[in-house]
């Protein structure tokens, strides 16, 4: 039995009909072929399927497309406005904050939101806040040094260096 | 630092140029096998034994046909009619595609449903019912070699027991004789435990057969898409997919580490759905598939012996290895050289005498032994070359770091034979260990460390001071069913001067798209930014191995340099043309030739390129193209001193990682940033099996830890930051002094970390403690001391 559900997914409405069984995550790959979310796991250990809903970071395999019904999403696909990159997306270019780029998009959406609450997060905080998402390849620093980099361009401060320091 | 010789526009190698890959990642425009969607594609789910021995009474399909959109039920029976339920390892073993009698594993493939949508797919996996017929599985690989255990492999005729190989190394007569006059013998019986690469992104594949033109071309997660093309022809050849018929596409890739080197089931089921149905079949596993069915790593028992004097010579070492590999012999090693165990087992010290054996064992596991970001076990020949360095300090009481010192083969000794007849090629480790002191404050440290003990606080300081042995592969040494370990490059500079190069290998996050660009841009002179790279296609890519075990620089890069080096050479004659001298005449740098003395009449490079399709000599060859296959003469030897510094929880056992400093050398580097990024990530999965991870199994052969919710993969959090730097000396044999950097920090970060740990546990007279080394066998191993 199909349900009828209205997303606003990235600033378009989109009326669906979906199985209430349907994970959001597989509406939002399959349906709206959004494939910036992905999938990494099916515990939701991973967060590789990040998105932000009514601005707040989910992991999209652990709701249904249903409970998705009159929310407004956001994937990565939207981060970047008009060609201009967010912070955090520049923050993670600059930086090496990535390897295989898998798990970058959900990183940059919960780190969107880790921004919103906490605009100038300490390493700590900032390594708590995404413990929620997996990276196999990056070894963290230089997500964390991403992360900080685009706090302070939010905030209007010098940049950091970008260049590797060695010991 | 290597100098720049190229400027920032250039940015040849040296400079930490921002990859070129990222701005399609970090805007979710990565194409990956799961973002394939092809006209008419049907999905795959597979069904998998509960058991991990079981003979298969009945397989019972009828229900899931029934299902809304299923399309077809396959089992091994269906495959047994065209013969393609039996396919080749990558070891020369052979592995059941799906079983027909018997099931070996848990979590084995046992029959697939294939479905007009994912959710329908699950939904007639569910409906498929099994008969098994549960049988005692053999899961210790010591007792799969007692006389009364089980034949696993029935289906090998005459096979008598579940032994697969022994292998040696070493002078064995030699050896006994050391250990038998020697002041000092320590001895270790240590486990490294199966683990799991778990890249994020699972395995999987589309495979499209197109029936009128006879033609595959399947999508898939692999490294290595050319010799995965050549094993798919040698499965299929005989249904008439031969291999010109074959087009294998490996598109981003989220991950590789090793895992996805190996062919698993799930392709070879898909291929031959998609043969018979003749629609496009998509199979992408699941994590618990990923973690429970992939290939493990690692699965090393080792018996670790060091002799040496009470001064702290070290004058032998004997290592005898028992390898679990499960099922099927599908580890991914060199047909020539089984176990990389023995490569590097004898580490960084100046000693002649070794001996090694491993002898490998059937069980009733996953098949396989990954090489799991490592060259064919050198993590593990690592791992108990610096334990027992650490043991041997430890027993005569003298500074493990002193005692490295003392034993470091020298800088002016390069070349060096080692004990089992490798060449290491050059090498620094006295500089290397000493700037990792001096970054760690290491005698600061030793004096906090004893104030501490007479407190009764726990701190450790634990040091690897590894040698590895990457590049595979020199030919003489090494290939994979039979083919050559080189690798390749194609170039073709364009007529405007702007190129796009091609390669055998495959990135999966390594960064291949920046650093050939700059090997290229450092020997050409043309901008690495006018360089496209691209790799993954075997219809357009010439033939190579692909990426694994750090061989991407040591080959493909020589690749592209050499190639590089062919193109300047037919520069020189253009250029000689052009300015109308003779050849000798001309002096070359990165993008232009002059006349020497004469530096106002020069060609830049994009004019030599214009001008050779528009001017170049009589009888010259038009275009600018070159490709070169590269066999490297030598192996390369990157080198790495560790410092991890650790406070330990008396009562609890909980371990914080207070410093970890890792100086590498790989010799000469292309792209610092890169580099260090390689590290970080290295060390991370160094932590993850010295403290968490584990394939732990019950004596049924249940999984225990089959999930991301078990497995404990490191967080940010558990991360430490990691200090990293580096001393360089470069390769001498390669092409451009660089030696691979990829695996070192997964492979010398372990032993750094249980050294740690191990030495601050030492006063209570604990010498070894086997890795993931957890609170709770910290907190054991001192109860049982009575220290707590």
């Amino acid at each position: 039995m199909l349900k009828e559900i209205t997303v606003t997914v990235n600033g378009e409405k989109h009326t669906l009909e979906v199985e209430p069984r349907l994970l959001l995550v597989h509406m939002i790959r399959e349906l709206l072929n959004l494939t910036g979310t992905h999938i990494g796991c099916d515990t939701s250990s991973c967060g590789a399927c990040t998105i932000l809903m009514d601005g707040k970071s989910v992991k999209s395999c652990t709701i249904l497309a249903v409970q998705a019904n009159g929310k407004s999403l956001t994937t990565i696909e939207a981060v970047a406005v008009n060609g201009e990159l967010s912070a955090l997306q520049e923050g993670f270019k600059e930086n090496h904050g990535l390897h295989c780029g898998f798990c970058t998009p959900g990183m940059i959406l919960r780190a969107t939101e880790l921004l919103a609450n906490n605009p100038n997060p300490t390493e700590e905080e900032i390594r708590w806040g995404i413990s929620g998402n997996l990276c196999r390849c990056t070894g963290y620093n230089n997500i964390v040094k991403a992360i900080i980099y685009a706090g302070a361009k939010m905030r209007g401060e010098e940049l950091p260096s970008t260049e590797p320091q060695f010991v | 630092m290597n100098k720049c010789k190229t400027s920032k526009e250039i940015g040849g190698m040296g400079h930490s140029l921002k990859r070129k890959e990222d701005i399609r990642f970090i805007q979710g425009k990565g194409h990956y096998v799961d973002d394939i969607k092809l006209p008419g594609m049907l999905y795959m789910d597979i069904v998998r034994s509960p058991y991990a021995y079981a003979k298969i009474k009945k397989i019972n399909i009828e229900d899931a046909m029934k299902v809304p959109g299923v399309v077809a039920v396959v089992t091994g029976r269906d495959l047994e009619k065209y013969n393609l339920h039996w396919m080749p390892t990558l070891m020369s073993d052979t592995q059941m595609v799906l079983p027909t009698d018997t099931v070996m594993y848990q979590a084995q493939e046992v029959a697939a449903v294939i479905a007009t949508s994912r959710y329908a797919a699950r939904d007639g996996r569910e409906a498929v019912k099994v008969d098994y017929e549960k049988m005692k599985p053999v899961i210790d690989p010591y007792k799969s070699m007692d006389p009364g255990a089980p034949v696993l492999r029935s289906d090998k005729a005459g096979k008598t027991d579940n032994h697969i190989w022994h292998w040696e190394a070493g002078d064995k007569a030699k050896t006994e004789a050391v250990f038998a006059s020697a002041d000092v013998v320590v001895k270790e019986q240590m486990h490294i435990p199966r683990i799991h690469v778990a890249s994020i992104e699972t395995c999987g594949c589309v495979a499209d057969y197109d029936k009128i033109n006879n033609h595959l071309t399947m999508y898939m997660t692999t490294q290595a898409p050319h010799a995965i093309r050549t094993v798919i022809a040698l499965v299929a050849g005989h249904v008439g997919l031969t291999e010109e018929k074959i087009r294998v596409i490996s598109p981003d890739i989220g991950g590789g580490f090793g895992g996805k080197v190996p062919v698993y089931p799930g392709y070879v089921i898909a291929i031959a759905v998609s043969f018979l149905v003749g629609k496009p079949v998509k199979w992408i596993e699941d994590r618990s598939e990923n973690l429970q069915a992939d290939s493990f790593a690692r699965d090393y028992h080792i018996t670790a012996e060091m002799a040496g004097t009470k001064e702290g010579k070290i004058l032998a070492t004997r290592f005898k290895i028992l390898a679990d590999h499960g099922y099927t012999d599908a580890s991914a090693n060199p047909s020539k050289f089984p176990t990389g165990m023995f490569s590097i087992a004898t580490g960084s010290y100046d000693y002649d005498t070794s001996y090694m054996e491993c002898d490998a064992v059937y069980t009733n596991k996953p098949p396989g032994g990954v090489a799991y970001r490592c060259s064919f076990r050198v993590t593990e020949a690592v791992h108990a070359i610096e334990r027992m360095t650490d043991r041997f300090a430890l027993e005569i009481g003298k500074d493990p770091a002193d005692l490295r010192m003392e034993n470091f083969i020298k800088k002016e000794d390069f070349p060096w034979k080692s004990p089992t007849g490798w060449i290491y090629d050059s090498g620094d480790y006295h500089k290397g260990l000493l700037k990792a002191m001096d970054a760690v404050g290491y005698w600061e440290l030793r004096k906090e460390q004893a104030e501490k003990r007479k407190k009764g606080e726990l701190m450790g300081i634990g040091l690897s001071t590894f040698t590895e042995i990457v590049g595979a592969g020199p030919s003489k040494d090494f290939d994979i069913l039979g083919i050559k370990m080189f690798d390749s490059a194609e170039i073709r500079v364009h007529p405007t001067g702007k190129a796009i190069a091609r390669f055998g290998t495959k990135s999966q996050g390594q960064g291949h798209e920046t650093t050939y660009a700059q090997i290229i841009a450092e020997e050409l002179g043309i901008p690495a930014e006018n360089i496209q790279i691209e790799e993954g296609d075997t219809d357009t890519a010439p033939y190579g191995l692909g990426t694994y075990a750090s061989r991407s620089t040591p080959t493909a890069g020589a690749a592209a340099a050499m190639a590089s080096r062919k193109l300047v050479a037919k520069a020189r004659k253009i250029a000689a043309y052009l300015l109308e001298v003779s050849e000798e005449d001309l002096e070359w740098e990165p993008g232009k030739f002059w006349v020497k003395g004469a530096p106002e009449k020069s060609k830049t490079i994009q004019e030599i390129v214009f001008a050779s399709y528009t001017n170049h000599p009589q009888g010259m060859e038009a275009g600018f193209e070159a490709t070169h296959y590269y066999d490297p003469p030598n192996l390369t030897f990157p080198s790495g001193a560790y410092i991890c510094v650790v406070d330990i929880d008396k009562e609890t056992g909980g371990i914080h990682v207070r410093r970890f400093v890792a100086i590498d050398d790989c010799g000469n580097i292309i792209n610092p940033m890169i580099v260090q990024g390689q590290v970080h990530g290295g060390l991370t999965q160094g932590i993850a099996p010295a403290m968490y991870e584990e394939l732990i199994y019950d004596e049924d052969g249940n999984i225990l830890n089959g999930t991301l919710m078990d497995y404990l993969v490191p967080t940010a959090v558990e991360s430490p930051s990691w200090e990293t730097g580096h001393v360089i000396t470069p390769s001498p044999h390669h092409p451009i002094g660089a030696k691979g950097v990829g695996e070192s920090p997964t492979v010398g970060a372990p032993p750094a970390i249980a050294n740690a740990i191990v030495d601050a546990l030492s006063p209570f007279g604990i010498t070894h403690l086997d890795i993931p080394i957890t609170p709770a066998k910290v907190w054991k191993a001192l109860k049982d001391k009575g220290a707590i």
